[in-house]
């Protein structure tokens, strides 16, 4: 995979709240021009969000801290990338944690938190994650092509087969 | 990016509460600190869905806060409004499988 994006989008966010639903604007403006469909735009925001999200909970304890965004663009694919240099989890331990809710399950068991990993697994075609100084979440998404060609011709100024 | 909350009391102990805008990190501490006080005293409550436009886990999470708060003082949590999208999010969770779900013809007023 040693593929060179077309172009790439940078963005640093402080790892606070406040600024999550930026870093959400972001890549669904990209997300957007580059043809993806309604369903895969708003799939592509909650992903991102909820990476940004989990950095914002768990990387930096409550302290300073910032979030960089990089949104690799090719021609069939967005590939974004949610790094924080914080504090490194157990990624295995986590993902055994993770999924929807279980019926079986008592109401006290019931997690309100939690979802967010699974979400970004389910809604994008690709995730990795990295626990290494630092946690670097990369996932991806397919345009999909059935969906594109109603929208290239709408698209009036991103060309990224240029 | 910002939420707005509106509550009704129709009744004596059945609240209606209409919530607009993006549920994200930043904006669910303010669905709770509204949502979870009413959660008390066997209350009925409503939320009603149609204009939200985002939400993500941490909004879930807040409905899943007040569901089991409900369940625990016997009260009642529905759910109104849900577009396309929320409907699938609550799918893929299994979160429509738990909690009340109502449909409501014309996209539902508060």
């Amino acid at each position: 995979m040693s593929e060179k994006p077309l172009d790439l989008v940078y963005l640093t966010i402080p790892a606070k709240p406040d600024y999550v639903g930026i870093a959400r604007l972001a890549v669904s403006g990209i997300a957007n021009r580059m043809g993806f469909s309604y369903d895969d735009i708003e799939d592509l925001k909650l992903a991102v969000s909820e990476a940004c999200t989990n950095a914002v909970d768990h990387a930096y304890c409550g302290g300073e801290g910032e979030i960089e965004v990089s949104c690799n663009i090719f021609s069939n694919r967005l590939k974004i990338e949610v790094i924080d240099r914080g504090t490194s989890f157990d990624v295995q331990e986590v993902e055994k944690r993770t999924g929807p809710i279980r019926m079986e399950r008592s109401m006290n068991s019931l997690r309100e938190r939690g979802l967010g990993l699974y979400l970004m697994k389910t809604l994008m075609d690709e995730v990795e994650i990295k626990g290494d100084n630092g946690v670097i979440v990369t996932m991806t998404k397919f345009i999909r092509k059935d969906v594109v060609e109603s929208h290239v011709e709408s698209s009036t100024s991103f060309h990224p087969n240029r | 990016m910002n939420l707005v909350i509106h509550e009704k009391i129709e009744k004596e102990n059945r609240i209606a509460i209409s919530v607009e805008g993006e549920v994200d990190v930043y904006t669910a501490p303010q669905l709770r600190e509204k949502l979870l006080p009413l959660c008390q005293g066997g209350s009925q409550i409503t939320v009603n869905l149609s204009k939200v436009t985002y939400i993500d886990s941490t909004g879930l999470g807040v409905l899943i806060g007040a569901y089991k708060a409900q369940r625990a003082t016997s009260g009642k949590l529905v759910l109104t409004g849900m577009n396309a999208r929320l409907n699938r999010l609550f799918k893929i969770t299994n979160l429509n499988q738990i909690m009340d779900i109502e449909d409501q013809a014309g996209g539902g007023q508060l």
